[in-house]
């Protein structure tokens, strides 16, 4: 790959496993879907990209991988990755998944932190991008992801998987995969490990995704994944406050002299949209 | 209700803005009484401080009167006279737990902001732009206290607002600037600025056992106020030369402990003001770092090098060869309120330390631009609103 640096999970010597290479990491899109994931995503990312926040970040990500999916389904440019629409090439499935890797010191006993991220149905009450964990049986549990934007909503529909868990050592690790016909294959690792001096336990998560058709989405997802990685920073972030203060923090809801949060009376969708539309990235 | 908002660079606008609701079950909501001016909104008015959005409520520096709290709050109860802490700590992180308020961990809701420029985050603040959590200020009539058991101190019945109101900001970061000083009985102490920040370090490094304090500024006011009311010598940096002044006054030593209490809008008389303003115009330099020079070269060697006054983003020309070779010591930080409000109220009670005659100007959140305009002119030491 051409990120010659080494992956923050080998450093930790964690993330051994790997997603997965079905769902829409395999070209599996009908016709008419396509051409709607071409509008569709299109539409998403200029106005994502024209919003030039962070979630306008999130939309043109997902606008630019409708595009590419719906794009990649007709075109000759599966040709020139080298793959079949039918079964992943032997390429396709050595190329690296994406890695995220975030980690975060949480002020609480190792067995309390461990205990409220198994149950995995607390997951969508910090990670803000999910509406629903369900746990099916002991090892399987069933993932939907939330579009809180409408016009997100309206053209994706719901995005939702079965995610099923490899290994489990108690107060230690958990270690999943998404089961095959994912929308996205992914898979992770979520360590737990005491912090030195009684600071309570750091958390260290591993979440690896497949780019979708291979090369060419790996190259779309490669220059989104920043705004990932602060998404999954972000939801760590919240489960520490849910654990060590017992609320999340937010200003969601407070007064401002700004007409457009006054007059609907609305509340921004969430956190990441509310928060300053231009300035997030100027800190010196 | 009434409130002070952000329009642009220099633009304050008094607005009607819906009132503030609990959000959270650990909230409060204030009836704002005094809600005060500080240096540190220059910053933001002045275009320093980079994620400010029009329609902001800005004001950190406040006290006023519990009329409403959360489900959680349990030290706390309707009709309660309260100063509180500008800076937010949620009290459970590690950080709050050993009392390094500032440096929470959970009180910033938009972490992910500073974290770009500084590797982690610091505490929210009221009223202080978002990369410090776009928290609602205290130039309103009312406002959300998130943590309120935390942030929220009783003010001792017979201590009037105006000088409690102090002790939200100005007062307990010119203690802390003293405090981490490290003062030892009998030291020599230089301060630079003599804003309300400084004014209260002057009074702390004395209560902390200074035998003398060199208080530099060049606003005839606020030097008259350093000299007669804190009670240090004063030197105006617009008229002597501070290096040559510092190390005569000390036997050629240098001073023990130097604070700045001036921060990235330092000014000075000479070129280098010029060359900092010009590279913080083209950006090139963030702040101007006037003050901090002044006090590596003047400290003397072994000594201690505090700072409290707030830098932002990049500095310029620091003479590390100096502090290297002179074996100074940095400290520095935002304030911790909530580690020093009781102790310094207590202070204030006793006499121990005077903070009302701060308050210059008192005026209404109608007068609010006027208000800055006069502070930032350095017509007044602190404008207090009375909303
Ligand atoms: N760390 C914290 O928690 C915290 C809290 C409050 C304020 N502050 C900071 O403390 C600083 C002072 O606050 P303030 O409210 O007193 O501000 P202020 O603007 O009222 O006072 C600053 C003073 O510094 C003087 N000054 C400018 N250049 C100087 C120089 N070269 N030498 C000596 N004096 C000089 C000005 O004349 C002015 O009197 C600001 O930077 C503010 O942001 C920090
Ligand atoms: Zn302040
Ligand atoms: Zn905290």
């Amino acid at each position: 790959m051409a990120n010659k640096k080494q992956p923050v999970s080998s450093v930790l010597g964690m993330g051994q496993v790997e997603p997965d290479t079905s769902g829409s990491s395999q070209i599996n899109v009908g016709n008419t879907e396509r051409i709607w994931s071409v509008a569709g995503g299109a539409l998403l990312a200029t106005y994502g990209l024209r919003r030039g926040s962070f979630s306008g970040l999130v939309l043109a990500t997902l606008g630019g991988f409708m595009v590419y999916r719906g794009a990649s389904g007709y075109c000759p440019m599966n040709q020139a990755v080298g793959r079949n629409t039918a079964e992943p090439t032997a390429e396709d499935k050595s190329m690296d998944s994406i890695e995220i890797a975030k980690s975060l010191t949480i002020n609480k006993p190792r067995k309390e932190v461990y205990a409220y991220w198994r149950q995995l149905e607390n997951l969508p009450r910090f990670m803000f991008h999910l509406s629903e964990v369900r746990q099916l049986d002991n090892k399987r549990s069933h993932w939907v992801a939330k579009l809180s934007d409408s016009l997100l909503a309206k053209t994706l529909g719901t995005v939702e998987w079965d995610a099923e868990i490899l290994e489990e050592v108690k107060n230690e690790r958990l270690v999943w995969k998404s089961v095959a016909d994912a929308r996205i294959d992914n898979a992770g690792e979520v360590r737990f490990v005491d912090a030195p001096n009684g600071q309570g336990t750091e958390v260290h998560a591993v979440i690896k995704y497949r780019p979708p058709a291979g090369q060419l989405g790996g190259a779309i997802m490669k220059l989104f994944n920043p705004a990932f990685e602060q998404m999954i920073k972000q939801d760590l972030r919240r489960f520490k406050q849910l654990l060590e203060t017992g609320e999340i923090t937010t200003i969601e809801g407070q007064p401002s002299g700004r007409k457009s949060e006054q007059q609907s009376g609305k509340k921004p969708v969430s956190e990441h949209a509310k928060v300053d539309e231009k300035h997030e990235s100027a800190m010196l | 209700m009434k409130a002070l908002c952000y329009n642009g660079v220099g633009d304050l606008r008094t607005e009607r803005v819906p009132d503030p609701t609990i959000i959270n079950p650990k909230d409060a909501i204030l009836r704002v009484i005094l809600s005060s001016v500080c240096g540190s909104d220059l910053h933001l008015l002045n275009g320093y401080v980079p994620t400010m959005r029009e329609g902001d409520i800005i004001g950190h520096e406040f006290m006023g009167e519990v009329v409403e709290i959360g489900s959680e709050v349990k030290n706390l109860k309707k009709g309660d006279r309260v100063v509180v802490c500008s800076i937010l700590g949620c009290g459970e992180c590690q950080y709050c737990q050993s009392t390094q308020f500032s440096l929470c961990d959970n009180s910033n809701p938009h972490a992910w902001i500073p974290e770009k420029a500084y590797g982690d985050s610091p505490a929210g603040i009221f009223g202080y732009s978002h990369a410090f959590g776009g928290y609602a200020g205290s130039h309103a009539d009312y406002i959300r206290v998130p943590y309120a058991d935390r942030g929220c101190f009783v003010i001792p019945e017979g201590l009037p607002d105006e000088a409690a109101v102090f002790a939200s900001d100005a007062l307990p970061t010119g203690f802390m600037a003293a405090d981490l000083a490290d003062i030892q009985p009998g030291d020599v102490v230089a301060i630079w600025g003599c804003g309300g920040v400084g004014q209260m370090a002057i009074q702390s490094a004395f209560l902390l056992g200074a035998s003398r304090v060199i208080a530099i500024d060049r606003e005839p006011d606020r030097l008259r106020m350093a000299k007669d009311i804190s009670g240090a010598e004063v030197l105006d940096f617009s008229k002597v030369d501070i290096q040559e002044a510092l190390r005569e006054m000390t036997g050629g030593r240098g001073p023990d402990r130097c604070i700045d209490c001036v921060g990235m809008e330092a000014v000075s008389e000479g070129l280098d003001y010029y060359y900092d303003k010009t590279k913080q115009f083209v950006r090139l330099e963030s702040d101007r770092p006037i003050v901090l020079r002044e006090a590596i070269l003047a400290c003397r060697k072994g000594g201690t090098v505090s700072i409290i006054g707030v830098y932002g983003g990049l500095v310029d020309s620091i003479p590390m060869g100096a502090a290297m070779n002179k074996a100074l010591t940095f400290r520095m930080g935002q304030q911790h309120g909530q580690r020093y409000i009781p102790r310094l109220l207590e202070h204030l009670q006793k006499g121990e330390l005077n903070s009302g005659f701060l308050l210059t100007h008192k005026m209404s959140l109608d007068e609010g631009m006027t208000g800055y305009d006069l502070f930032n002119k350095k017509e007044t030491m602190r404008v207090v609103f009375a909303p």
